[in-house]
């Protein structure tokens, strides 16, 4: 396996003890690489912690995340960056940062401390913004774009750092329809023509169920079942995850599993 | 690793928007710029006075400088000023670009976190209840404001650091807003406490004055302007990724809490040298770093050392205006700060909404 939590634990205000809020219990999860992992579930099970687990932001309490076989706490975080990217669910600068700024703070892991990007680093900052479809925005103001635009740039940035590792947290959540289909097209050829390995957290569980080949499902920060799409995706687990009875059938056009909520479980 | 040539291939080839000049070239420009701009600042702003001197005859080798009337006016009279406007307003307008990436707050100042206030409080200490205390080439006055300023940033930064190692930068401005309260409620019963002289005193050092009448304070002030210069010197590029963000920063491979800590310490060490050579010039922190954002663009790389250079133009200027405009009365510098930097500050406020 390429990325692993192992038997991961995390606590926050650890220290306080009187607001703790327990986010992560006893978590593995093992991710293939080359695979698109979706992680589902309620809000507050854990999606978020884990995936900053999982890109080495966060330390676990207990338990540890390794990158093939080498634990991420032992390597710098400039080292980790070089791998595994993040794309937050929201990202606001505090200054008016062109797109193109915006994307080339993907290089930082790679340029040395007092090292200036160069023509190599541009480039790939460009390649970056031509994937995503905003290279026409390049000198615009992050500040001044849509939130589909916004997101795309995001992404760009991360893409910048030249990951082997994508991890996204529900990148579609504040986008319209059409923005969702055209990141979620983003992603798949990112993660089918470039082998990419792609880890989701998401709400969407028809984008995931469209995406992902693994889900995990989360729950009170325990992972209640993982494995490829079709399936965990069943309404048995939907009703244990969210107490929702839904319809969960595998759409003819589409092609892939869809999830239609019917009523809440009282 | 995730590599990508065009997606939009019907586009091909490959249609650029015309490349921005690299940050190299942008580097050295604004470099050159400001640079030619705060020297030609400090040489010239000498030359203005109450006398009138000529530069050629300051600068004329060939009369002995014991007879060179120009020339004592010009290092003696006048230079020491000159040069401590430049190491203020450059302290000062740098510390103000940390602060406001560091806390993702444009609006920060040098003295939002309580540092000057701390720096204050010594130096009202000392004015007040100190008498002739002296200490080697150092006036007292500098050196308690230096320890003033050293215990607040000391507990500004236990508070924020109390549930964990990395920086709350909430908490850092709530206790900083809130120390500045706190310490000026004691400034003022300080103030109560003492007589007419000394308060006039007081309140000369807290308006903020360049005049600080020879080369002794400068050279003793320079060392800490230097070491906060050279940890500056480490922090552009983070502070570029921590001003969009503490997760986005440390996904990016940035050390967030190494970075805010030297961030913050290599700040107030710039701020406590400014304040404890010139008082607590106020405005220089917040007007200078945007109006090189407005020059210059956002980058940090490039706004620190342009708001370096700028700083030291912009206060030398602004000293030369306090010198002369009611002559031959002085104005304290401080007044004519905030007189262009309040309307400046409430401009940026009005424009931002």
């Amino acid at each position: 396996m390429f990325l692993v939590a192992d038997r991961i634990s995390y606590t926050y205000n650890r220290r306080t003890s009187v607001d703790a809020v327990s986010a992560l219990r006893d978590v593995s999860v093992r991710i293939g690489r080359g695979s698109f992992t979706g992680l589902i579930g309620p809000n507050g099970c854990g999606k978020t912690t884990l995936l900053k687990m999982l890109a080495g932001v966060l330390s676990p309490d207990s338990g540890s995340v390794s990158l093939e076989g080498r634990a991420l706490r032992t390597m710098s975080r400039r080292h980790v960056a070089r791998r595994i990217a993040v794309v937050p669910q929201e990202t606001h600068p505090a200054f008016e940062y062109t797109v193109l700024e915006m994307a080339l703070m993907g290089r930082h892991p790679h340029l040395g401390p007092f090292q200036l990007e160069g023509p190599s680093d541009l480039a790939i900052a460009h390649e970056s913004l031509t994937a995503t479809g905003t290279s026409h925005l390049a000198e615009r103001s992050y500040m001044s774009l849509s939130g589909g635009e916004k997101q795309r740039v995001v992404i760009a940035s991360a893409l910048t750092q030249s990951p082997e590792v994508l991890l996204l947290d529900e990148p579609t959540a504040s986008l319209d329809l059409g923005y969702q289909l055209e990141i979620g097209l983003l992603l798949q050829r990112l993660n089918r023509e470039r082998s990419a390995t792609l880890v989701m957290a998401t709400h969407d569980l028809n984008l995931a169920a469209s995406l992902c080949d693994t889900l995990v499902l989360m729950r009170n920060g325990r992972v209640l079942a993982s494995g490829s799409t079709s399936e965990v995706l069943t309404s048995a687990t939907v009703r244990q995850l969210y107490d929702v009875e839904a319809d969960v059938r595998v759409h003819e056009l589409a092609g892939h599993l869809t999830v239609v909520p019917l009523g809440r479980l009282s | 690793m995730i590599t990508i040539d065009s997606a939009e291939t019907d586009e091909a080839p490959l249609r650029r928007p015309t490349p921005p000049s690299s940050i190299r070239g942008r580097l050295t420009s604004t470099i050159l710029g400001f640079g030619t701009l705060a020297i030609a600042t400090c040489v010239l702003a000498p030359l203005v006075g109450t006398t009138s001197i000529s530069l050629t005859r300051a600068l004329d080798p060939s009369i002995p400088f014991d007879q060179n009337v120009d020339a004592q006016i010009f290092f003696v009279a006048r230079l020491p000023r000159v040069l401590a406007g430049a190491l203020v307003g450059s302290a000062l307008a740098t510390a103000g670009v940390v602060f406001q990436a560091m806390l993702r707050n444009p609006l920060a100042t040098p003295f939002t976190l309580g540092v000057s206030a701390g720096a204050s409080l010594g130096a009202m200490l000392v004015i007040i209840f100190g008498g002739a205390l002296a200490l080697g080439p150092l006036s007292t006055v500098p050196a308690a404001s230096l320890a003033g300023a050293a215990a607040a940033t000391a507990v500004v930064y236990w508070l924020a650091t109390r549930h964990g190692h990395a920086i709350s930068t909430s908490v850092l401005l709530l206790a900083g807003v809130t120390l500045n309260s706190f310490l000026s409620a004691i400034i003022m019963f300080v103030q109560y406490l003492a007589d007419f002289a000394q308060i006039y005193r007081a309140a000369r050092w807290i308006m903020g004055d360049l005049d600080i009448g020879g080369y002794d304070a400068l050279i003793a002030s320079l060392p800490l302007v230097v070491a906060a210069f050279a940890l500056f010197a480490l922090l552009p590029s983070s502070l570029n990724l921590l001003s969009v963000g503490k997760d986005a920063a440390a996904a990016r491979g940035v050390d967030v809490p190494r970075a805010q800590r030297l961030a913050f310490f290599s700040a107030s060490l710039a701020t406590s040298a400014a304040v404890s050579l010139a008082g607590p010039i106020g405005f220089i922190g917040i007007v200078v770093p945007h109006l090189v954002r407005l020059l210059v663009g956002v980058d940090h790389r490039i706004v620190l050392p342009a708001s370096a250079l700028f700083g030291a133009a912009f206060l030398v200027a602004c000293d030369v205006l306090a010198r002369t405009i009611l002559a031959p009365v002085e104005v304290p510098v401080g007044i004519v700060t905030a007189m262009i930097g309040g309307p400046f500050f409430l401009w940026l406020l009005v424009r931002k909404s």
